[in-house]
This record gives C-alpha cells, structure tokens and sequence, in this order.
C-alpha cells in the first residue's frame, strides 16, 4: 500500500511538472465544459446589442420615410 | 434587405469570432497564456477606428472642394464614432496590458505608461479637441470649415503617433509588432488564429460603418427638424 501511494505520489509530481514545462492554459476549465458558458453569455449580450442596433435603424429608416 | 447584406454579413463574422474565438486552439505561450484570445477583440477596435476617422477626413477634404454641408454631418458623425472605437481600443488594450506587462510601477487599471499607450492617449485627445473645436463654434460653415481642416491635420498627426513612434528603436515600446518584440510574428504565422482574427477584423470595421452610419443618418434628420438643411 505504502508502495502504491509512493508510486502514486511520484505519478502526481511528474503530472505536475509535465504542466509547468508548458506555458499554463485553462485546460481543465475546458474540460469541465465551463467555456461555453463564457461564449454564451458574451454571445446573449452581443445578441441583445445588435436588436437593439436593428431597432434603432429600423426607427430611423421610418422617420426617413416621415420626411 | 438587400441594401442591409453587409450589416448582416458583419453581425454573422462577429458572431463566429464571439465562439471561436473561445473555442479554436491557440499557441500556448508564456506570459500571455489565453489572454492571446484578445487579439481578437482589442485589435479589430483600432482597425475600425482607422477605417471611420479615413472616411472621417475624406469628408473633410471633400467639404473642402465642393462646401457641401452633407460631407460635413457625414465627415463629423464618422470622427465621433471613430472616437468611440478609439476609446474602447484604448479601454481593451490597457486591460489587456494589465495582466501582461510588468512595468514595475503600480498599476493604474493598466497604465504602465507604455510608449504606445502614452501616444494612444495623446492621439484620443487629439480627436477630443476636435469634438470641443466643432462645439465651440457656432456659426455652420465656419464650423464646418475650420474643423474640417482641423480634422486632416489631426489624422495627419495620427499616423506617426500610433504606427511610426512606438516602432522606433529608441522608446523600447513593450506593445506587439514594435521591433525586437516577440508574439506578433509567432501569432501571425499561427494559421487557425489568422482564421478567426481576419473575420473578427472585417466583421468589427462593417459594425462600426453600421454604427457611423445611424450617428450619420440620425443627425441628418435632426437637422432636418431644424430646417437647416
């Protein structure tokens, strides 16, 4: 038992290691699927930004037309 | 509709940039880390600001030529909207900074008195003296005139502030395509971001002609309304 966690342990520290060799990333936050939520949330406000954009031409196409 | 395509063209590449621009792999670097995803919102900022303060000033000179007050509402409201996009380059740029340059001074939401924002900076005020010129004076073509010429003497001064003094050998600007400065040539070459950033590119300067173009077309009414035109 005493083996295996050593094992374990040394397993854990090349892991660790392995990632500081490379620039971090959020990997693991990737992983956990997390990001989508990021893109979803900047695609609803980007959403609402651009129906707000289209009713504003609409409005000003209309008073175009008034005049 | 169909004289609206390139405003829809432009809604659908921002959005294509708005998910992968999260979702595309990038090159893993140190020190930048994901915040390289930036690329493709800070940068798209400044290209659409050139592209309104260009037309901005083509305006200018075209009022010039013919004194037709139109090229001035259209000349005036394509430099206010390239202001706004200058500041929100500005906004994203020393965010961006932030996280990523170590001036060793404290850190002021970005500031790190880099060459390059330092010349930003005198560059926005530049166009903020335009805004306060154009609302000092009163009467319509004298208005229409001196800040016209204001206007091609401000985009002359643009030039070398934001493409010519951060490039030079002797300010050591910490900003991306300056001389003896890593990443752009690295992410240039990285051709999945070149996919997602040109679109993102094109898509932010068809926005921000959509955005001119309601300033343009509301203020054309306004005056209208006041029958002075």
């Amino acid at each position: 038992m005493k083996k295996l966690s050593f094992l374990f342990l040394m397993l854990l520290s090349f892991a660790v290691q392995a990632q500081e060799s490379s620039p971090a990333m959020a990997d693991t936050f990737r992983k956990e699927g997390k990001i989508y939520v990021v893109v979803l949330v900047l695609a609803t406000i980007f959403a609402g930004i651009i129906a707000y954009l289209v009713r504003l031409d609409r409005k000003i196409s209309k008073l175009e037309k008034e005049n | 509709m169909r004289r609206n395509w390139w405003k829809i063209l432009g809604v659908l590449f921002v959005g294509y940039t708005i998910v992968a621009g999260f979702l595309t792999p990038v090159p893993r670097m140190n020190i930048l880390n994901e915040t390289i995803r930036n690329l493709y919102f800070h940068v798209p900022m400044w290209f659409a600001m050139m592209v309104l303060l260009t037309v901005s000033v083509v305006y200018s000179i075209l009022y010039l030529r013919k004194f037709n007050i139109k090229d001035d509402v259209i000349s005036s409201q394509f430099a206010y909207a390239g202001i706004l996009f200058s500041l929100l380059g500005m906004a994203t740029g020393m965010q961006w900074a932030s996280g990523t340059w170590d001036s060793g001074t404290p850190n002021y939401f970005g500031w790190t008195g880099d060459v390059k924002q330092k010349c930003a900076a005198i560059c926005i005020l530049i166009y903020f003296a335009y805004v306060i010129l154009r609302g000092g004076l009163k009467d319509e073509d004298k208005r229409a005139k001196i800040s016209a010429v204001y206007n091609i003497f401000a985009y002359a001064l643009m030039i070398p502030l934001l493409y010519i003094i951060p490039r030079s050998d002797k300010v050591n600007s910490l900003h991306p395509g300056a001389k003896g400065n890593p990443a752009f040539n690295q992410y240039d070459l990285d051709n999945t971001m070149k996919l997602v950033f040109y679109p993102s590119v094109i898509g932010w300067i068809l926005i921000s002609l959509w955005v001119a173009n309601l300033f343009t077309r509301y203020r054309l009414l306004e005056l209208k309304k006041e029958n002075a035109l």
